[in-house]
């Protein structure tokens, strides 16, 4: 036999070997050896065929910008203070923002100068306006500040994502940043969908407020709210009904301890009522405030606030020096789970919203596994026998050819480790009806040329070569296509461009080499004078 | 065997004619389709809203599920059979909610109150906001214009321009008429019918660049030929296996449609068309407007004042 068919013959058989080892994880998961488990991984399946979650959550960086804003007023303010610099106030105006209004020209230049020196440098004077006899002095973020607040507000939810996932117990998430202020998360297999929703979407910001004891919450529902007070609602739940009821407290504006301070959130029961409640542990400069702050603040009442909404507001009976609280607020034990994990996690640094969610169940991704798996076994079925009754033996090697096809398709498939969805189980079967054209286009030629009476050999090489280069521009142009497919894609058609694409550059190499040497090795082993074609 | 006897000449290019004339009154039909239904049914993919797979226990009706509904006011409600039976059901609103509590959780929670409690089954929930939506149907066209500009420029290096022409042509007409189709059959264009119509766009070329590939080898050969004529000796040479491949692909497809489930199902039909339209284009539509651009510029260079 000929060197060049055995070289052939060897790069075919060497192609199938690898690409049964690399299936062998996906076809036999448990009695494939331990060794070729870690070389090759099993077959990705996609979240419409595996079940599981796919968002994309929008983070709203303005809130960002603005609560930037928020921190620098009561930064300013306290710096003035300390600074003995007369002001009137300090407020946000707008969203991205500031005024600092003075009574006189010479408190005037020394706002000027604190800005200056202060680390303000991010800030841009505008105009400033004197009206009746105060001058106010309005400051704003520069351009690139703002760009820079908000790209780190999304760098800084990105990781407080992550965090969160990774507590939450789910194995091959993805969490991707998209464009300027969207994230992509993807949950494969998640059983609990609302309970993801939730731990992924809140918040989490923790603020520790002194209770206005002196303003009357009636009056304020009402609309009566002196200035520097803000009105929120306590969240009681009933245990036994599970009824929420809502009452109302006025707290002060200034919030006087934050979530970022703690180190450590746990979930422990009250023995006293076998209710859980989350226990928090500060970091060293959140307990030195926590006890400064309870030190003077004997006998008032504290509320803890939880993305605006009140816990509890228990009183302070003693100063409180160990660096520890807790948050009591009738939950049951899932809550309280999920309420000490986004606090270890961090608060989100704007809220974020979501944008777009598929959620498939696994009752439904195994059903469409199962019916991926009929139609192409039945298309294929439906080839082979067409092929084999039009080309008679010919067709079998075109046949032999398409099953070694989908066999290198899925080989690869599990190499790139792309996910199988379910329009790229379409993108297979596409590929399985097209893979045959390229024998198709080579065995209509060597008829022809038979029908020129040339002998089987010169017949075959004719068709061929003549066929060749019509093969490659009708699939180079298909290629374009799924390429073009795949940049734009997103999810499932992303994994249609990508089955169409292998399957293209598969189809060319079985429909063309592979089917070659099939016949060039009968051609010479039998010395075969007629072609069944 | 031979379903095309190898020496066939049919004359496809003398009935060029009446199959534009066919070609336009689809188009058409599609256009006047497109127009009485404010332009193509968007799916919530496109259009933004919320789209619900959920499975009964216990066999419904469209109108039962609609009434347990009714209170939730939801904006556009559509519920249909899935797949025919009488026990799974897509649901179909224009609302969104990018609120924690979701739309399917406060539906679900509302079927279970009439159903009872653990007889609903939510399989599936796909939420798309509106400005995603848009972000999307604009991703979809940029899609489908670069792969036309791709193809066009990859025709135009391997053949001549009048080529990249009739099979951009081609690829109009085909993505035209599948839309236009759609339309008349009420069905909504979403993420994969897009997938569908690039895998229309990349067949439907393969089979006119076969086509054109003939033609290219024919005219080199017999130079005295008439063009027309040379043409028409292409298409029919490569008719057999025009009508091979385009069946195997079909049979495939219509496995697709018949076993592939319902989620798919909109995909398959999308392709089914794209074969068939692409089929007849790459004879009817890609190789005849060589032929009317040859006479255009002709008729062209007759007219003109000549220089001397």
């Amino acid at each position: 036999m000929s060197k060049s068919i055995k070289l052939r013959g060897g790069v075919v058989l060497f192609c199938l070997a690898l690409s049964l080892l690399a299936l062998a994880p996906t076809l036999f998961p448990n009695s494939s050896p331990g060794w070729l488990k870690k070389s090759f991984d099993p077959l990705h399946l996609g979240l419409d065929l595996q079940g599981g979650m796919h968002l994309v959550l929008g983070v709203d960086v303005e809130k960002a910008v603005e609560s930037r804003i928020d921190g620098i007023v009561d930064q300013v303010e306290t710096e003035l203070r300390e600074k003995d610099v007369i002001f009137k106030r300090v407020s946000r105006v707008g969203n991205d923002r500031l005024v600092i209004v003075v009574y006189d020209e010479q408190a005037g230049n020394q706002v000027d100068a604190f800005m200056e020196e202060g680390g303000y440098r991010n800030l841009e004077p505008l105009t400033l306006k004197t009206e009746g006899g105060y001058i106010e002095k309005y400051y704003r973020f520069t351009s690139a500040a703002v760009a820079s607040i908000k790209d780190n507000a999304v760098k800084q939810a990105l990781e407080t994502l992550r965090n969160r996932i990774d507590q939450f117990g789910v194995s091959e998430t993805v969490l991707q940043r998209q464009g300027s202020d969207r994230i992509l998360v993807q949950l494969p297999g998640v059983k609990d969908p609302k309970r993801a929703v939730a731990l992924l979407g809140k918040t989490a910001l923790l603020e520790f407020k002194l209770v206005a004891e002196n303003v009357d919450a009636q009056a304020a529902v009402k609309g009566v709210l002196p200035p520097g007070t803000r009105l929120l609602y306590e969240r009681h739940v009933d245990s036994r009904s599970g009824a929420v009821t809502q009452t109302p407290v006025v707290v002060y504006d200034k919030t006087v301890l934050t979530g970022d301070l703690v180190s450590d959130a746990q979930v422990r029961i009250d023995p006293r009522f076998n209710e859980p409640y989350v226990s928090i542990d500060f970091n060293a400069a959140g307990a030195k405030r926590f006890d400064q702050i309870t030190a003077s603040n004997i006998g008032k009442r504290m509320a803890i606030v939880l993305d605006d909404t009140v816990y509890s507001a228990p009183v302070i009976r003693e100063r409180i020096s160990g660096g520890s609280a807790q948050i009591s607020g009738s939950f049951d034990e899932q809550e309280a789970t999920d309420l000490a994990i986004v606090l270890r996690a961090g608060s989100l640094p704007a809220p974020v919203t979501i944008l777009e969610n598929r959620t498939v169940g696994p009752s439904l991704g195994l059903d469409s596994i199962h019916r991926g798996v009929w139609s192409v076994i039945i298309g294929s079925l439906a080839v082979v026998l067409a092929m084999g009754i039009y080309y008679n033996l010919a067709g079998l090697v075109a046949n032999l050819a398409l099953i070694l096809n989908l066999v290198f398709i899925m080989a690869l498939l599990s190499l790139f480790k792309a996910s199988l969805t379910l329009p790229g189980i379409g993108g297979i079967v596409l590929t399985l009806g097209m893979a045959v054209d390229a024998n198709v286009l080579i065995y209509e030629r060597i008829r022809e040329e038979l029908r020129l009476g040339k002998s089987a050999r010169n017949a075959l090489d004719a068709g061929y070569s003549k066929a060749f280069l019509t093969i490659m521009d009708a699939n180079i142009t298909t290629l374009i296509a799924a390429l073009v497919l795949f940049q734009f894609g997103t999810g499932p058609v992303k994994g249609f461009a990508v089955t169409l694409s292998i399957g293209i550059v598969a189809s060319l190499f079985t429909a063309i080499f592979v089917s070659r040497v099939i016949f060039d090795f009968f051609l010479e082993r039998y010395q075969v004078k007629r072609l069944s074609i | 065997m031979e379903i095309v006897k190898h020496d066939i000449n049919i004359n496809f290019i003398g009935r060029r004619k009446l199959a534009m004339v066919f070609s336009v009154l689809l188009i058409v039909a599609g256009i006047v389709s497109l127009i009485v239904k404010g332009g193509p049914d968007y799916g919530i993919d496109f259009a933004g809203g919320t789209l619900i797979q959920v499975k009964f226990t216990d066999a419904t009706k469209a109108a039962d599920i609609k009434k347990a509904l009714k209170d939730m006011d939801l904006e556009g409600l559509l519920v249909q059979n899935f797949e025919g039976g009488s026990h799974e059901f897509l649901l179909r609103a224009q609302d969104t909610s990018s609120e924690l509590e979701g739309l399917a959780q406060q539906i679900g929670s509302h079927l279970e109150k009439t159903y009872g409690e653990g007889s609903v089954e939510i399989r599936r929930v796909e939420m798309v906001g509106p400005q995603v939506g848009k972000d999307l149907r604009k991703k979809g066209l940029m899609a489908i214009v670069f792969a036309m500009i791709g193809v066009l420029i990859y025709i135009t290096i391997r053949f001549e321009f009048k080529f990249a022409v009739g099979a951009i042509i081609a690829l109009v007409h085909d993505v035209l008429i599948t839309l236009g189709v759609f339309s008349m059959f009420g069905k909504e264009i979403d993420l994969p019918i897009i997938a569908a119509f690039l895998a229309i766009i990349g067949y439907s070329l393969n089979d006119t660049i076969i086509v054109y590939d003939r033609i290219r080898e024919n005219s080199g050969k017999e130079k005295k030929e008439e063009f027309p004529a040379t043409v028409n000796a292409s298409i029919n040479e490569t008719l057999s296996r025009t009508i091979l491949t385009s069946g195997t692909t079909l049979l495939v497809i219509l496995a697709l449609f018949l076993f592939g489930g319902g989620v798919i199902h909109n995909f398959a039909f999308a392709m089914l068309i794209g074969v068939v339209v692409g089929t007849y284009s790459s004879i009817f539509v890609a190789s005849p407007v060589l032929l009317f651009w040859d006479d255009y510029k002709n008729r062209h260079r007759k007219g003109a004042p000549k220089a001397s």
